[in-house]
Protein backbone atom coordinates (compact mmCIF):
# COMPACT_ATOMS: atom_id res chain seq x y z
CA UNK A 1 0.00 0.00 0.00
CA UNK A 2 1.34 3.46 -0.92
CA UNK A 3 1.12 6.75 0.92
CA UNK A 4 -0.36 9.51 -1.18
CA UNK A 5 1.67 12.39 -2.49
CA UNK A 6 -0.70 14.90 -0.87
CA UNK A 7 0.46 13.79 2.52
CA UNK A 8 4.20 13.73 1.75
CA UNK A 9 6.62 16.60 2.25
CA UNK A 10 8.18 18.29 -0.78
CA UNK A 11 11.43 16.33 -0.78
CA UNK A 12 9.85 12.89 -0.67
CA UNK A 13 7.29 14.03 -3.18
CA UNK A 14 10.06 14.89 -5.64
CA UNK A 15 11.74 11.55 -4.95
CA UNK A 16 8.48 9.76 -5.57
CA UNK A 17 7.83 11.76 -8.75
CA UNK A 18 11.23 10.76 -10.07
CA UNK A 19 10.41 7.13 -9.34
CA UNK A 20 7.08 7.56 -11.06
CA UNK A 21 8.82 8.83 -14.20
CA UNK A 22 10.58 5.49 -14.38
CA UNK A 23 7.19 3.84 -14.61
CA UNK A 24 5.93 6.47 -17.05
CA UNK A 25 4.18 3.89 -19.19
CA UNK A 26 1.10 3.77 -17.00
CA UNK A 27 1.43 5.98 -13.94
CA UNK A 28 0.67 9.39 -15.52
CA UNK A 29 -2.48 8.01 -17.14
CA UNK A 30 -3.78 6.69 -13.84
CA UNK A 31 -2.93 9.88 -12.00
CA UNK A 32 -4.70 11.93 -14.64
CA UNK A 33 -7.81 9.83 -14.28
CA UNK A 34 -8.08 9.50 -10.57
CA UNK A 35 -5.91 12.03 -8.72
CA UNK A 36 -7.92 14.26 -6.42
CA UNK A 37 -7.92 17.97 -7.06
CA UNK A 38 -4.60 19.41 -5.81
CA UNK A 39 -6.25 22.64 -4.60
CA UNK A 40 -8.45 20.57 -2.36
CA UNK A 41 -5.93 18.47 -0.45
CA UNK A 42 -7.40 16.05 2.10
CA UNK A 43 -7.43 17.15 5.73
CA UNK A 44 -6.44 13.72 7.07
CA UNK A 45 -6.62 10.07 6.23
CA UNK A 46 -7.41 6.78 7.87
CA UNK A 47 -6.77 3.21 6.75
CA UNK A 48 -9.25 0.36 6.61
CA UNK A 49 -9.26 -3.43 6.88
CA UNK A 50 -12.45 -5.49 6.63
CA UNK A 51 -14.19 -8.86 6.37
CA UNK A 52 -11.42 -11.26 7.42
CA UNK A 53 -13.78 -14.14 8.32
CA UNK A 54 -11.31 -15.83 10.64
CA UNK A 55 -11.50 -19.47 11.59
CA UNK A 56 -9.13 -20.95 14.18
CA UNK A 57 -5.57 -20.66 12.84
CA UNK A 58 -5.01 -24.42 12.84
CA UNK A 59 -8.21 -24.98 10.82
CA UNK A 60 -7.61 -22.27 8.23
CA UNK A 61 -4.28 -20.49 8.10
CA UNK A 62 -5.10 -18.65 4.85
CA UNK A 63 -7.62 -16.20 6.30
CA UNK A 64 -5.44 -15.51 9.37
CA UNK A 65 -2.40 -14.84 7.17
CA UNK A 66 -4.45 -12.51 4.98
CA UNK A 67 -5.41 -10.37 8.00
CA UNK A 68 -1.75 -10.35 9.12
CA UNK A 69 -0.79 -9.13 5.65
CA UNK A 70 -3.32 -6.29 5.89
CA UNK A 71 -1.96 -5.30 9.31
CA UNK A 72 1.55 -5.20 7.79
CA UNK A 73 0.27 -3.08 4.89
CA UNK A 74 -1.22 -0.53 7.27
CA UNK A 75 1.80 -0.54 9.57
CA UNK A 76 4.04 0.18 6.58
CA UNK A 77 2.14 3.35 5.66
CA UNK A 78 4.41 6.34 6.07
CA UNK A 79 3.22 8.62 7.50
CA UNK A 80 0.85 6.54 9.61
CA UNK A 81 -2.90 7.06 9.17
CA UNK A 82 -4.76 8.86 11.98
CA UNK A 83 -6.57 5.63 12.81
CA UNK A 84 -7.49 2.24 11.32
CA UNK A 85 -11.12 1.33 10.77
CA UNK A 86 -12.12 -2.35 10.86
CA UNK A 87 -15.34 -2.95 8.86
CA UNK A 88 -16.81 -6.06 10.53
CA UNK A 89 -16.89 -9.86 10.01
CA UNK A 90 -13.65 -10.35 11.88
CA UNK A 91 -14.77 -13.95 12.66
CA UNK A 92 -16.40 -16.51 10.37
CA UNK A 93 -18.68 -18.22 12.90
CA UNK A 94 -18.64 -15.79 15.83
CA UNK A 95 -16.70 -18.20 18.03
CA UNK A 96 -14.81 -16.77 21.01
CA UNK A 97 -11.50 -18.19 19.78
CA UNK A 98 -12.03 -16.66 16.32
CA UNK A 99 -12.74 -13.20 17.74
CA UNK A 100 -9.80 -13.53 20.11
CA UNK A 101 -7.48 -14.50 17.25
CA UNK A 102 -8.66 -11.42 15.37
CA UNK A 103 -8.12 -9.18 18.38
CA UNK A 104 -4.64 -10.63 18.84
CA UNK A 105 -3.68 -9.90 15.20
CA UNK A 106 -5.24 -6.42 15.23
CA UNK A 107 -3.29 -5.59 18.41
CA UNK A 108 -0.20 -5.32 16.22
CA UNK A 109 -1.55 -2.20 14.49
CA UNK A 110 0.52 0.87 15.27
CA UNK A 111 -2.34 3.34 14.71
CA UNK A 112 -5.43 3.36 16.98
CA UNK A 113 -8.22 0.95 16.00
CA UNK A 114 -11.91 1.79 15.50
CA UNK A 115 -14.03 -1.31 14.94
CA UNK A 116 -17.52 -2.19 13.66
CA UNK A 117 -19.43 -5.45 14.10
CA UNK A 118 -20.63 -7.72 11.28
CA UNK A 119 -23.20 -10.51 11.25
CA UNK A 120 -20.49 -13.22 11.36
CA UNK A 121 -19.26 -11.76 14.67
CA UNK A 122 -22.68 -11.65 16.27
CA UNK A 123 -25.12 -14.51 15.73
CA UNK A 124 -23.49 -17.31 17.75
CA UNK A 125 -23.75 -15.61 21.14
CA UNK A 126 -25.72 -12.50 20.08
CA UNK A 127 -22.71 -10.26 20.60
CA UNK A 128 -21.64 -11.39 24.08
CA UNK A 129 -17.99 -12.01 23.17
CA UNK A 130 -17.90 -8.94 20.92
CA UNK A 131 -19.08 -6.68 23.75
CA UNK A 132 -16.51 -8.20 26.08
CA UNK A 133 -13.73 -7.32 23.60
CA UNK A 134 -14.89 -4.02 22.13
CA UNK A 135 -17.85 -2.67 24.12
CA UNK A 136 -21.10 -1.44 22.57
CA UNK A 137 -21.26 -1.86 18.79
CA UNK A 138 -23.06 1.48 18.22
CA UNK A 139 -21.07 4.62 18.97
CA UNK A 140 -19.85 7.92 17.58
CA UNK A 141 -16.70 10.03 17.81
CA UNK A 142 -15.26 13.27 16.47
CA UNK A 143 -11.94 13.55 14.69
CA UNK A 144 -10.43 16.77 13.30
CA UNK A 145 -13.81 18.40 12.81
CA UNK A 146 -15.53 15.37 11.25
CA UNK A 147 -18.31 13.53 13.10
CA UNK A 148 -18.09 9.73 12.75
CA UNK A 149 -20.95 7.32 13.50
CA UNK A 150 -20.57 3.53 13.75
CA UNK A 151 -23.83 1.56 13.40
CA UNK A 152 -24.76 -2.06 14.02
CA UNK A 153 -26.71 -2.50 10.77
CA UNK A 154 -27.06 -6.30 10.80
CA UNK A 155 -30.00 -6.67 13.20
CA UNK A 156 -32.12 -9.62 12.02
CA UNK A 157 -35.67 -10.43 13.15
CA UNK A 158 -35.87 -13.71 15.12
CA UNK A 159 -36.09 -16.59 12.63
CA UNK A 160 -34.51 -19.15 14.96
CA UNK A 161 -36.84 -19.59 17.97
CA UNK A 162 -39.77 -20.93 15.97
CA UNK A 163 -37.49 -23.33 14.14
CA UNK A 164 -35.81 -24.45 17.34
CA UNK A 165 -32.32 -23.75 15.98
CA UNK A 166 -29.27 -24.08 18.22
CA UNK A 167 -26.97 -21.02 18.46
CA UNK A 168 -24.55 -22.66 15.98
CA UNK A 169 -27.36 -23.51 13.54
CA UNK A 170 -28.48 -19.87 13.75
CA UNK A 171 -24.91 -18.71 13.11
CA UNK A 172 -24.46 -21.05 10.14
CA UNK A 173 -27.75 -19.82 8.65
CA UNK A 174 -26.67 -16.18 8.90
CA UNK A 175 -23.17 -17.06 7.64
CA UNK A 176 -24.58 -18.34 4.33
CA UNK A 177 -24.83 -15.29 2.06
CA UNK A 178 -27.43 -16.99 -0.16
CA UNK A 179 -29.29 -18.67 2.72
CA UNK A 180 -32.93 -17.60 2.42
CA UNK A 181 -34.03 -18.81 5.88
CA UNK A 182 -32.56 -15.74 7.60
CA UNK A 183 -34.19 -12.31 7.86
CA UNK A 184 -33.13 -9.06 6.22
CA UNK A 185 -30.63 -6.75 7.90
CA UNK A 186 -31.95 -3.69 9.70
CA UNK A 187 -30.62 -0.86 11.84
CA UNK A 188 -33.81 -1.02 13.89
CA UNK A 189 -35.99 1.58 15.61
CA UNK A 190 -33.86 1.73 18.75
CA UNK A 191 -30.65 2.66 16.90
CA UNK A 192 -32.48 5.01 14.56
CA UNK A 193 -33.71 6.94 17.63
CA UNK A 194 -30.16 6.91 18.97
CA UNK A 195 -28.83 8.20 15.63
CA UNK A 196 -31.39 11.01 15.52
CA UNK A 197 -30.33 12.10 18.99
CA UNK A 198 -26.61 11.71 18.29
CA UNK A 199 -26.83 14.01 15.25
CA UNK A 200 -29.18 16.52 16.90
CA UNK A 201 -26.55 19.13 17.79
CA UNK A 202 -24.79 19.09 14.41
CA UNK A 203 -25.46 21.89 11.91
CA UNK A 204 -26.60 20.88 8.41
CA UNK A 205 -23.18 21.62 6.93
CA UNK A 206 -21.28 19.43 9.43
CA UNK A 207 -18.90 16.92 7.83
CA UNK A 208 -20.37 13.49 8.63
CA UNK A 209 -19.13 9.95 7.95
CA UNK A 210 -21.32 6.96 8.84
CA UNK A 211 -20.05 3.37 9.00
CA UNK A 212 -22.41 0.43 8.54
CA UNK A 213 -21.54 -3.20 7.87
CA UNK A 214 -24.28 -3.68 5.27
CA UNK A 215 -24.75 -1.06 2.57
CA UNK A 216 -27.24 1.51 3.92
CA UNK A 217 -29.36 1.18 0.81
CA UNK A 218 -31.28 -1.53 -1.03
CA UNK A 219 -29.07 -3.28 -3.55
CA UNK A 220 -29.84 -7.02 -3.62
CA UNK A 221 -32.07 -8.58 -1.01
CA UNK A 222 -31.15 -12.24 -1.58
CA UNK A 223 -27.58 -11.69 -0.39
CA UNK A 224 -28.42 -9.06 2.24
CA UNK A 225 -26.55 -6.49 0.14
CA UNK A 226 -29.38 -4.57 1.70
CA UNK A 227 -30.65 -2.76 4.79
CA UNK A 228 -34.38 -3.12 5.17
CA UNK A 229 -34.93 0.21 6.94
CA UNK A 230 -32.40 2.07 4.74
CA UNK A 231 -35.05 4.60 3.69
CA UNK A 232 -35.72 5.55 7.31
CA UNK A 233 -31.99 5.89 8.07
CA UNK A 234 -31.44 7.95 4.91
CA UNK A 235 -34.32 10.21 6.00
CA UNK A 236 -32.45 10.97 9.25
CA UNK A 237 -29.35 11.91 7.21
CA UNK A 238 -31.26 13.95 4.66
CA UNK A 239 -30.91 17.40 6.26
CA UNK A 240 -27.11 17.32 5.97
CA UNK A 241 -25.47 18.93 2.95
CA UNK A 242 -23.32 15.87 2.38
CA UNK A 243 -22.81 12.53 4.10
CA UNK A 244 -20.38 9.69 3.38
CA UNK A 245 -21.45 6.13 4.21
CA UNK A 246 -18.73 3.48 4.24
CA UNK A 247 -19.82 -0.15 4.44
CA UNK A 248 -18.31 -3.64 4.53
CA UNK A 249 -20.09 -6.94 3.71
CA UNK A 250 -19.92 -6.69 -0.11
CA UNK A 251 -16.18 -7.53 -0.51
CA UNK A 252 -15.79 -5.49 -3.72
CA UNK A 253 -15.38 -2.05 -5.25
CA UNK A 254 -18.82 -0.53 -4.87
CA UNK A 255 -19.81 3.11 -5.37
CA UNK A 256 -23.22 4.74 -5.08
CA UNK A 257 -24.81 8.09 -4.51
CA UNK A 258 -28.36 8.75 -3.36
CA UNK A 259 -29.01 12.49 -3.14
CA UNK A 260 -26.69 13.94 -0.50
CA UNK A 261 -25.29 10.53 0.54
CA UNK A 262 -22.10 9.16 -1.04
CA UNK A 263 -21.56 5.40 -0.52
CA UNK A 264 -18.32 3.43 -0.67
CA UNK A 265 -17.69 -0.30 -0.10
CA UNK A 266 -14.67 -1.97 1.51
CA UNK A 267 -12.47 -4.79 0.23
CA UNK A 268 -12.27 -8.06 2.14
CA UNK A 269 -9.01 -9.73 3.15
CA UNK A 270 -10.58 -13.21 2.77
CA UNK A 271 -12.35 -13.45 -0.59
CA UNK A 272 -14.14 -11.22 -3.13
CA UNK A 273 -17.90 -11.57 -3.71
CA UNK A 274 -19.36 -11.55 -7.22
CA UNK A 275 -21.41 -8.48 -8.11
CA UNK A 276 -25.15 -8.75 -7.47
CA UNK A 277 -27.09 -9.96 -10.52
CA UNK A 278 -29.47 -6.99 -10.28
CA UNK A 279 -29.79 -3.61 -8.60
CA UNK A 280 -26.21 -2.45 -9.28
CA UNK A 281 -25.76 1.31 -8.74
CA UNK A 282 -24.95 3.21 -11.94
CA UNK A 283 -21.88 4.88 -10.39
CA UNK A 284 -20.13 1.58 -9.65
CA UNK A 285 -17.30 0.76 -12.02
CA UNK A 286 -17.05 -2.94 -11.32
CA UNK A 287 -13.70 -4.58 -10.80
CA UNK A 288 -13.03 -7.28 -13.36
CA UNK A 289 -13.55 -10.89 -12.39
CA UNK A 290 -10.96 -12.02 -9.83
CA UNK A 291 -8.48 -14.70 -10.90
CA UNK A 292 -9.58 -17.96 -9.25
CA UNK A 293 -6.00 -19.20 -9.45
CA UNK A 294 -4.75 -16.42 -7.16
CA UNK A 295 -6.40 -16.47 -3.72
CA UNK A 296 -5.37 -12.85 -3.10
CA UNK A 297 -6.81 -11.41 -6.30
CA UNK A 298 -9.76 -9.12 -5.65
CA UNK A 299 -8.83 -8.93 -1.94
CA UNK A 300 -7.00 -6.14 -0.15
CA UNK A 301 -7.35 -3.22 2.23
CA UNK A 302 -7.12 0.53 1.70
CA UNK A 303 -7.23 4.12 2.77
CA UNK A 304 -9.81 6.87 3.05
CA UNK A 305 -8.62 10.44 2.41
CA UNK A 306 -11.01 12.78 4.19
CA UNK A 307 -11.52 16.34 2.92
CA UNK A 308 -12.52 19.28 5.09
CA UNK A 309 -16.09 19.18 3.74
CA UNK A 310 -16.40 15.52 4.79
CA UNK A 311 -16.28 14.00 1.30
CA UNK A 312 -13.60 11.36 0.73
CA UNK A 313 -11.23 9.86 -1.81
CA UNK A 314 -11.69 6.13 -1.35
CA UNK A 315 -8.57 4.09 -2.12
CA UNK A 316 -8.95 0.38 -2.86
CA UNK A 317 -5.48 -1.14 -2.35
CA UNK A 318 -5.90 -4.42 -4.20
CA UNK A 319 -3.23 -6.99 -3.43
CA UNK A 320 -2.82 -8.35 -6.94
CA UNK A 321 -3.63 -5.22 -8.97
CA UNK A 322 -2.93 -1.52 -9.19
CA UNK A 323 -4.74 0.43 -6.49
CA UNK A 324 -7.93 2.15 -7.61
CA UNK A 325 -9.04 5.49 -6.21
CA UNK A 326 -12.66 6.58 -6.33
CA UNK A 327 -12.04 10.30 -5.85
CA UNK A 328 -14.46 12.71 -4.19
CA UNK A 329 -14.85 14.45 -7.55
CA UNK A 330 -16.31 11.26 -9.04
CA UNK A 331 -19.28 10.94 -6.70
CA UNK A 332 -19.61 14.74 -6.33
CA UNK A 333 -19.94 15.17 -10.12
CA UNK A 334 -22.33 12.25 -10.42
CA UNK A 335 -19.76 10.23 -12.36
CA UNK A 336 -18.77 12.91 -14.89
CA UNK A 337 -15.30 13.76 -13.54
CA UNK A 338 -12.36 11.84 -12.04
CA UNK A 339 -13.64 8.59 -13.57
CA UNK A 340 -11.78 5.55 -12.16
CA UNK A 341 -10.19 3.11 -14.66
CA UNK A 342 -12.55 0.67 -16.36
CA UNK A 343 -11.91 -3.10 -16.38
CA UNK A 344 -10.94 -5.02 -19.53
CA UNK A 345 -12.64 -8.26 -18.49
CA UNK A 346 -16.27 -8.82 -17.52
CA UNK A 347 -17.10 -9.22 -13.85
CA UNK A 348 -19.91 -11.80 -14.39
CA UNK B 1 -22.41 -77.33 15.64
CA UNK B 2 -23.44 -78.01 19.23
CA UNK B 3 -26.74 -79.70 19.99
CA UNK B 4 -27.91 -76.51 21.76
CA UNK B 5 -27.37 -74.49 18.58
CA UNK B 6 -29.23 -77.10 16.51
CA UNK B 7 -32.13 -76.98 18.93
CA UNK B 8 -32.21 -73.17 18.76
CA UNK B 9 -32.27 -73.23 14.94
CA UNK B 10 -35.11 -75.77 14.98
CA UNK B 11 -37.16 -73.57 17.33
CA UNK B 12 -36.60 -70.46 15.22
CA UNK B 13 -37.57 -72.39 12.05
CA UNK B 14 -40.82 -73.60 13.67
CA UNK B 15 -41.73 -70.07 14.77
CA UNK B 16 -41.11 -68.69 11.27
CA UNK B 17 -43.20 -71.40 9.59
CA UNK B 18 -46.02 -70.83 12.08
CA UNK B 19 -45.86 -67.13 11.45
CA UNK B 20 -46.10 -67.56 7.67
CA UNK B 21 -49.08 -69.95 8.06
CA UNK B 22 -50.91 -67.49 10.32
CA UNK B 23 -50.15 -64.74 7.81
CA UNK B 24 -51.60 -66.81 4.94
CA UNK B 25 -54.73 -67.57 6.88
CA UNK B 26 -55.26 -63.93 7.82
CA UNK B 27 -54.71 -62.45 4.36
CA UNK B 28 -58.19 -63.03 2.90
CA UNK B 29 -59.76 -61.35 5.93
CA UNK B 30 -57.82 -58.09 5.31
CA UNK B 31 -58.58 -57.82 1.60
CA UNK B 32 -57.02 -54.38 1.38
CA UNK B 33 -56.01 -52.72 -1.87
CA UNK B 34 -52.24 -53.04 -2.43
CA UNK B 35 -51.89 -49.27 -2.63
CA UNK B 36 -53.46 -48.85 0.82
CA UNK B 37 -51.12 -51.42 2.31
CA UNK B 38 -48.12 -49.71 0.72
CA UNK B 39 -49.32 -46.33 2.00
CA UNK B 40 -49.74 -47.76 5.48
CA UNK B 41 -46.23 -49.20 5.43
CA UNK B 42 -44.86 -45.92 4.15
CA UNK B 43 -46.61 -43.99 6.92
CA UNK B 44 -45.14 -46.36 9.51
CA UNK B 45 -41.69 -45.95 7.99
CA UNK B 46 -42.00 -42.17 7.96
CA UNK B 47 -43.03 -42.22 11.59
CA UNK B 48 -39.97 -44.24 12.47
CA UNK B 49 -37.66 -42.14 10.24
CA UNK B 50 -38.96 -38.58 10.50
CA UNK B 51 -35.70 -37.05 9.24
CA UNK B 52 -35.33 -39.17 6.14
CA UNK B 53 -38.75 -38.91 4.57
CA UNK B 54 -37.65 -36.68 1.65
CA UNK B 55 -37.87 -33.62 3.86
CA UNK B 56 -34.35 -32.82 2.74
CA UNK B 57 -35.55 -31.63 -0.65
CA UNK B 58 -38.04 -29.17 0.88
CA UNK B 59 -35.54 -28.04 3.48
CA UNK B 60 -32.81 -27.35 0.96
CA UNK B 61 -35.21 -25.51 -1.31
CA UNK B 62 -36.18 -23.30 1.60
CA UNK B 63 -32.53 -22.53 2.39
CA UNK B 64 -31.29 -21.87 -1.13
CA UNK B 65 -32.87 -20.46 -4.25
CA UNK B 66 -32.86 -23.30 -6.78
CA UNK B 67 -33.97 -22.89 -10.38
CA UNK B 68 -36.81 -25.28 -11.29
CA UNK B 69 -36.38 -27.75 -14.18
CA UNK B 70 -38.19 -27.14 -17.48
CA UNK B 71 -41.97 -27.55 -17.48
CA UNK B 72 -42.80 -30.52 -19.74
CA UNK B 73 -46.56 -30.44 -19.26
CA UNK B 74 -47.19 -29.11 -22.83
CA UNK B 75 -46.14 -32.60 -24.03
CA UNK B 76 -49.38 -33.96 -22.57
CA UNK B 77 -51.63 -31.67 -24.62
CA UNK B 78 -50.70 -32.61 -28.20
CA UNK B 79 -52.60 -35.39 -30.03
CA UNK B 80 -49.82 -37.00 -32.05
CA UNK B 81 -47.86 -38.68 -29.26
CA UNK B 82 -50.78 -40.82 -28.21
CA UNK B 83 -50.42 -43.24 -31.11
CA UNK B 84 -46.68 -43.75 -30.51
CA UNK B 85 -45.02 -45.99 -27.99
CA UNK B 86 -42.28 -43.38 -27.60
CA UNK B 87 -44.12 -40.13 -26.98
CA UNK B 88 -47.13 -41.50 -25.19
CA UNK B 89 -46.39 -39.67 -21.96
CA UNK B 90 -48.55 -39.61 -18.89
CA UNK B 91 -48.80 -37.01 -16.17
CA UNK B 92 -46.92 -39.44 -14.00
CA UNK B 93 -43.97 -39.44 -16.44
CA UNK B 94 -43.77 -35.65 -16.45
CA UNK B 95 -44.02 -35.47 -12.67
CA UNK B 96 -41.35 -38.13 -12.22
CA UNK B 97 -38.91 -36.49 -14.67
CA UNK B 98 -39.25 -33.16 -12.90
CA UNK B 99 -38.92 -34.55 -9.40
CA UNK B 100 -35.96 -36.79 -10.12
CA UNK B 101 -34.08 -34.11 -12.05
CA UNK B 102 -34.68 -31.55 -9.36
CA UNK B 103 -33.57 -33.98 -6.66
CA UNK B 104 -30.14 -34.30 -8.27
CA UNK B 105 -29.88 -30.50 -8.45
CA UNK B 106 -31.02 -30.06 -4.84
CA UNK B 107 -28.48 -32.64 -3.69
CA UNK B 108 -25.86 -30.67 -5.64
CA UNK B 109 -26.87 -27.52 -3.76
CA UNK B 110 -26.40 -29.32 -0.44
CA UNK B 111 -22.87 -30.39 -1.40
CA UNK B 112 -22.02 -26.99 -2.92
CA UNK B 113 -22.90 -25.31 0.39
CA UNK B 114 -21.08 -27.78 2.66
CA UNK B 115 -17.34 -27.85 3.30
CA UNK B 116 -17.80 -31.30 4.90
CA UNK B 117 -19.64 -32.83 1.94
CA UNK B 118 -17.01 -31.41 -0.43
CA UNK B 119 -14.27 -33.03 1.63
CA UNK B 120 -12.78 -29.61 2.45
CA UNK B 121 -10.23 -29.33 5.24
CA UNK B 122 -10.31 -25.58 5.97
CA UNK B 123 -14.02 -24.81 6.40
CA UNK B 124 -14.41 -23.37 2.89
CA UNK B 125 -17.35 -24.28 0.66
CA UNK B 126 -18.20 -23.25 -2.93
CA UNK B 127 -20.90 -20.74 -1.91
CA UNK B 128 -18.34 -18.64 -0.02
CA UNK B 129 -17.13 -17.25 -3.36
CA UNK B 130 -20.14 -18.25 -5.48
CA UNK B 131 -23.45 -17.43 -3.74
CA UNK B 132 -26.30 -18.95 -5.79
CA UNK B 133 -23.49 -20.37 -7.99
CA UNK B 134 -22.81 -16.82 -9.27
CA UNK B 135 -19.58 -16.29 -11.21
CA UNK B 136 -19.26 -19.99 -12.12
CA UNK B 137 -20.25 -19.35 -15.77
CA UNK B 138 -20.66 -23.02 -16.80
CA UNK B 139 -21.88 -21.79 -20.19
CA UNK B 140 -18.29 -20.78 -21.11
CA UNK B 141 -16.85 -24.32 -20.95
CA UNK B 142 -15.04 -25.98 -22.60
CA UNK B 143 -12.42 -23.25 -22.81
CA UNK B 144 -8.67 -22.91 -22.83
CA UNK B 145 -7.76 -22.32 -19.20
CA UNK B 146 -4.47 -20.46 -19.47
CA UNK B 147 -3.56 -21.20 -15.84
CA UNK B 148 -3.91 -24.96 -16.49
CA UNK B 149 -2.33 -24.84 -19.92
CA UNK B 150 -5.13 -26.89 -21.48
CA UNK B 151 -8.78 -26.94 -22.41
CA UNK B 152 -10.91 -27.33 -19.30
CA UNK B 153 -14.42 -28.64 -18.77
CA UNK B 154 -16.66 -27.36 -15.99
CA UNK B 155 -15.79 -30.44 -13.92
CA UNK B 156 -12.06 -29.66 -14.24
CA UNK B 157 -12.67 -26.25 -12.68
CA UNK B 158 -14.90 -27.76 -9.97
CA UNK B 159 -12.09 -30.13 -9.08
CA UNK B 160 -9.52 -27.36 -9.23
CA UNK B 161 -11.55 -25.36 -6.71
CA UNK B 162 -12.03 -28.42 -4.49
CA UNK B 163 -8.28 -29.06 -4.48
CA UNK B 164 -7.13 -25.47 -3.95
CA UNK B 165 -9.43 -22.96 -2.22
CA UNK B 166 -11.40 -25.79 -0.54
CA UNK B 167 -8.27 -27.91 0.10
CA UNK B 168 -9.99 -31.24 -0.45
CA UNK B 169 -9.39 -34.24 -2.70
CA UNK B 170 -10.48 -34.14 -6.34
CA UNK B 171 -13.77 -35.96 -7.01
CA UNK B 172 -13.91 -38.81 -9.52
CA UNK B 173 -15.54 -37.35 -12.67
CA UNK B 174 -18.42 -39.85 -12.45
CA UNK B 175 -18.84 -39.75 -8.67
CA UNK B 176 -22.34 -38.98 -7.32
CA UNK B 177 -20.98 -35.79 -5.74
CA UNK B 178 -19.45 -34.46 -8.96
CA UNK B 179 -22.62 -35.27 -10.95
CA UNK B 180 -24.75 -33.45 -8.36
CA UNK B 181 -22.53 -30.36 -8.06
CA UNK B 182 -22.30 -30.08 -11.83
CA UNK B 183 -26.09 -30.42 -12.07
CA UNK B 184 -26.65 -27.63 -9.53
CA UNK B 185 -24.23 -25.21 -11.23
CA UNK B 186 -25.76 -25.85 -14.66
CA UNK B 187 -29.30 -25.49 -13.28
CA UNK B 188 -28.50 -22.11 -11.72
CA UNK B 189 -27.56 -20.68 -15.14
CA UNK B 190 -30.85 -21.72 -16.70
CA UNK B 191 -31.72 -19.48 -19.63
CA UNK B 192 -28.16 -18.23 -20.28
CA UNK B 193 -26.96 -18.88 -23.84
CA UNK B 194 -24.12 -21.37 -24.27
CA UNK B 195 -20.94 -19.60 -25.36
CA UNK B 196 -18.12 -22.10 -25.13
CA UNK B 197 -14.57 -20.78 -25.18
CA UNK B 198 -15.54 -17.39 -23.72
CA UNK B 199 -13.13 -15.69 -21.30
Amino acid sequence: MRAHSQSLDRRSFLKRSAAALGAAAFVPVRVAQSAPDAKDAPAFRFAYISDSHLYAKDLNDRFARALMRAVDDVNNLDPQPDFVFYGGDLAQLGQAHELELGAQILKNLKAPLKIMVGEHDWYLDMGAKWRELYGEPTYSFDHKGVHFVVLMSVVEADFWTKRGLTPMQRMLTVAGLDNGVQSSFTVGAEQRAWLQKDLEKLPNNAPLIVFSHSPLYKLYKNWNFWTDDADEVQAILKRFERVVVIHGHTHQILTNRIGNIHFHGLLSTAWPWPYAPQGMPELTIQMSRPDPFNPNDGCGDGEVLVHADGLVDKVYSLWNRNPITVAKGYTASGGKECVPPKPNRPSY
Amino acid sequence: MSSDTKRAIAIVACVVVAGVLVGCLERPKQAQAPAAIAADHMAQWKQRNPDQANRWVEEERERHKIQPPADNSPLLKAEQGKSHVYGNYSERDVLMWGRETEKLVVEGSRIFHSADRLGGTIGVSCDMCHPDAANTHPETYPKFQAQMGRVALLRDMINWCIQHPVRGKALAPDSPEMRAVEAYILAQRKGIALDYGKH
